[in-house]
């Protein structure tokens, strides 16, 4: 079985995964609706997961790719209880536009 | 150039583009959509790297449960027009600033670093198969394998209780 790494390079992933990083931040800078901002940092997950493995392949372990899962699981019940609060916010609010949401502003 | 580079590229250009129109489409459906495409592309690099049952999880988790979630709650939320109003354009021009420097900077200390491992170890033992990874997952990894499944019951019963409409006692 041969190492991906050797055609491809470790360096390529990195930017990759920098890049999706950097977008996922854009992402969250730049949109008013909260749901595009959920979206937003999956992106941002998704980035590091796939940092995770490329790292898990350089180093031949499968460490990498456990934390992974375990990451996966956290992202599934956030995105769970995050739309949860979101739904409640547009039954209070009627919008879910998050500059709506300055309520703690004073 | 051998054809595994040619697909990592094309697959590398998916990612990143339909990553962008996320963000860059108005439509909040067409944004999942697009979130579909990014998550199938990374099952993509997945399934490059050989980790199988990394690229099955991502697929059922990410393409399926998550976007299921995102696009009922659009639905539910009647989100699916283009309405919304643009931030300041002073904020718009900050956040591109932002995204311009964080990358330059990123790539920047990426490229001046040097990597301790010369070279890259093929030791040609199975690491990521199934059979290995669930032998680790429930010996070395029990503990958090099952702190996961409370993690996930929490979760449950705190989406019931948030989204559940509060009687008003008048």
């Amino acid at each position: 079985m041969s190492n991906i790494l050797n055609q491809i390079g470790i360096e390529n992933y990195i930017f990759l995964s920098v890049l999706l990083f950097c977008i996922g931040v854009f992402g969250v800078l730049y949109r008013r609706n909260a749901i595009i901002v959920f979206m937003s940092i999956e992106i941002m997950l998704n980035a590091v997961n796939l940092l995770f493995v490329a790292f898990s392949t350089y180093h031949q372990d499968a460490e990498g790719q456990v934390f992974v899962f375990f990451s996966m699981a956290v992202a599934a019940a956030e995105v769970a209880v995050g739309l949860a609060i979101l739904v409640s916010v547009y039954r209070n609010l009627g919008s879910i536009d998050i500059d709506n949401l300055k309520n703690l502003k004073g | 150039m051998a054809p595994i580079v040619i697909i990592f590229y094309f697959l590398a250009a998916i990612t990143l583009a339909t990553a962008f129109l996320t963000i860059y489409s108005r439509n909040p459906i067409h944004s999942a959509i697009y979130l579909v495409l990014c998550f199938f592309s990374i099952a993509g690099h997945y399934l490059l790297f050989n980790a199988q049952f990394l690229a099955l999880v991502h697929i059922i988790v990410y393409s399926g449960a998550i976007m299921v979630l995102f696009l009922f709650t659009i639905m539910l939320m009647n989100l699916n027009k283009e309405d919304e109003v643009h931030k300041p354009r002073i904020t718009r021009i900050g956040a591109l600033i932002v995204f311009l420097i964080m990358s330059i900077v990123f790539i920047t200390i990426f490229i001046n670093s040097k990597t301790i491992m010369t070279g890259y170890d093929t030791s040609g033992e199975d690491f990521q198969s199934i059979k290995v990874l669930g032998k680790i997952l429930l010996n070395e990894y029990m503990f958090p394998f099952e702190f996961i499944s409370i993690l996930l019951l929490v979760a449950m019963i705190g989406t019931v209780l948030l989204t559940k409409k509060e009687k008003n006692n008048e």
